[in-house]
């Protein structure tokens, strides 16, 4: 049924640094690679750009995919299949007309990144409201979010997108960090080059004026049909609202709890997940599937440099087990530990705290996409659902078109799991209509 | 952002620019939402604004159901919001 392409050595899945710099790498041994993105352009989060306005790094990496490797954008992989030798890549080409298109590869890497955790609070559905990192993409096409934003949530990722929106020119009201304030610092500690960056933020909210408050969360966001106020709450260790609640006029919220590694590709193979929701890797970025490699926020959130870094050592191991045999790379190895460690001592620095409940009303929606309220995930869990599996059934919470991807955190702590180790289950990793499926066509119907 | 075109929402004209979303541009001309939902009948517009929540999904010159978020704006585009865009996982739309 699909086009059948000209197969390759290594099938890269994710043109951001991770899989830039793996393509790279392993068209440098020698390995015929194809590299697929779903985007118009490469870069991924991090090096998202508009046309004509390529970052110097991402320049300098694209220069290092020589002639080896095959570019293939607007290629949506929807799911991948071991097929012996190797493996089949099932993707959509194109944004509006989509073509199936199949592509044949001995080896895969995984270096698809990972989307926002969102918290549900009351209100976050409303125009306005935006995740953190849909803000910074927002602004990096060149547009933003509101006139007057608040950024809200936890963790480092924070700073960079009060600092950018800024310099854009908005009015950020305020940045509020649910965990303490002091942890950054620490954590940054631990890798002194990091603190000039640090640094830098910290200037650039003194210079615009922005007031940066730990334990603090946005536990409403209010308006008819669109955002024009937030609550702004004082909250506990555990993040439970405990007084000093301020309104906040804003047009815009970037709220971000950290992030979530799209895993379902590597998991539609059967690879092993862990520790945490992340692709269980080898030191050389081997999944436990033999011929499968995964590279950045796949296998654990830690930012664009290690994403870089994961992404060269996994070409090269690919290269290695397909009998290319590189020189060992001692000094990328210890680059690869010590980045790895910073982004752990970062991660741990900044948990997601189970008090988030406390901000949930009976009809706060929980998902998003089935309109599900908090108040039928209680009729659920009182029915007896004792998993997020059957509050699923009960409730419909992520049966809706993200798959969960919004909400899937959320029901896992509220039906008492651990959301760590609930494995997402999505068939497909991106939706495809039914068309596409049956049509033996290259073209659309 | 210097407009180079325009495309039309629901009629009236919204500038945009090459490589700018479909999603983009209706948000730099202020309107944030342009579908709502089946059940309560709310706006929606962009949420994540890169391709994970479907929350901003569009019609596009009569196709439905594109992510405005992911959807570069082509000259001409006919955008039209919809009281209900959001069908079934694979529903099969011709
Ligand atoms: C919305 C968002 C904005 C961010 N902005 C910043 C920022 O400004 N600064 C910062 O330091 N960090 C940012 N981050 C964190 C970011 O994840 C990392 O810094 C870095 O980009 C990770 O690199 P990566 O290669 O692992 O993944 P990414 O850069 O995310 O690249 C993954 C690539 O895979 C592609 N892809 C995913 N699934 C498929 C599929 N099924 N088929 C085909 N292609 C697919 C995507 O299109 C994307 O290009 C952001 C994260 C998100 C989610
Ligand atoms: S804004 Fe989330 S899919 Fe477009």
């Amino acid at each position: 049924m699909d086009e059948q392409a000209p197969d390759y050595d290594l099938a890269v899945i994710g043109g951001g640094p991770a899989g830039l710099a793996g393509a790279a790498a392993a068209a440098r041994e020698g390995l015929s690679v194809v590299l697929l993105d779903a985007g118009p352009r490469l870069g991924g989060q991090f090096y998202r750009h508009r046309p004509g306005e390529e970052p110097a790094r991402l320049k300098a990496l694209r220069r290092g995919l020589a002639s080896g490797v095959e570019v293939l954008l607007e290629h949506r992989v929807w799911s991948v299949e071991r097929r012996p030798p190797g493996f089949a890549v099932h993707c959509l080409a194109g944004t509006r007309d989509e073509r199936p298109v199949a592509v044949g590869a001995r080896a895969l890497l995984i270096a698809t990144g990972a989307h926002d955790l969102a918290l549900p609070f009351p209100g976050w559905d409303l125009p306005g409201v935006m995740t953190a990192g849909g803000a910074q993409a927002l602004l990096k096409g060149g547009v933003l979010a509101g006139r007057r934003i608040v950024v809200a949530g936890t963790g480092p990722f924070l700073l960079p997108v009060a600092a950018s929106l800024a310099r854009a020119g908005a009015r950020v009201a305020g940045v509020f960090e649910a965990g303490p304030l002091r942890a950054p610092a620490l954590a940054l500690l631990r890798r002194p080059g990091r603190l000039a960056e640090a640094a830098e933020y910290g200037r650039s909210l003194l210079e615009h004026r922005i007031p940066y408050r730990g334990r603090r969360a946005v536990i409403a966001a209010r308006g008819g049909d669109r955002l024009t106020h937030v609550t702004v709450a004082r909250v506990d260790a555990a993040w439970r609202p405990a007084g000093g609640f301020v309104e906040i006029e804003c047009d815009a919220l970037a709220v971000g709890y950290g992030f979530v590694p799209q895993l379902e590709l590597a998991v539609q193979l059967g690879c092993r997940l862990g520790p945490g929701p992340a692709v269980a890797v080898d030191a050389g970025r081997r999944t436990s599937v033999p011929g499968v490699y995964a590279a950045g926020e796949t296998t654990g959130v830690g930012g664009a440099d290690l994403a870089e870094v994961e992404g060269r050592v996994a070409g090269r191991a690919a290269a290695a087990d397909l009998g290319r045999g590189p020189r060992p790379d001692p000094g990328l190895s210890r680059l690869a530990d010590r980045l790895t460690a910073f982004a752990r001592s970062l991660r741990d620095a900044y948990p997601v705290r189970d008090g988030w409940r406390a901000w949930l009303a009976g009809d706060t929606l929980v998902c998003r996409c089935e309109e599900v309220p908090y108040s039928r995930v209680r009729e659920a869990l009182a029915l007896g659902a004792t998993d997020a599996r059957s509050v699923k059934l009960l409730a419909r919470p992520g049966m809706g078109w993200c798959q969960g991807r919004m909400c899937g955190y959320a029901v896992a702590c509220l039906s008492g799991e651990d959301p760590a180790l609930v494995t997402p289950s999505r068939p497909v990793a991106q939706p495809i209509r039914l068309g596409a499926l049956a049509s033996g066509d290259a073209e659309r119907p | 952002m210097t407009a180079e075109f325009e495309i039309a929402f629901d009629g009236t004209p919204v500038p945009a620019a090459s490589g700018q979303t479909i999603g983009a541009a209706l948000h730099a001309a202020g309107i944030v939402s342009w579908r709502t939902t089946r059940y309560a009948g709310r706006p929606r517009g962009l949420f994540c604004g890169i391709g994970a929540c479907f929350d901003c999904l569009v019609t596009v010159n009569g196709r439905p159901s594109l992510r405005a978020c992911l959807t570069e704006a082509r000259a001409g585009d006919d955008v039209t919001s919809g009281p209900d865009v959001i069908r079934a996982e694979g529903s099969p739309d011709g």
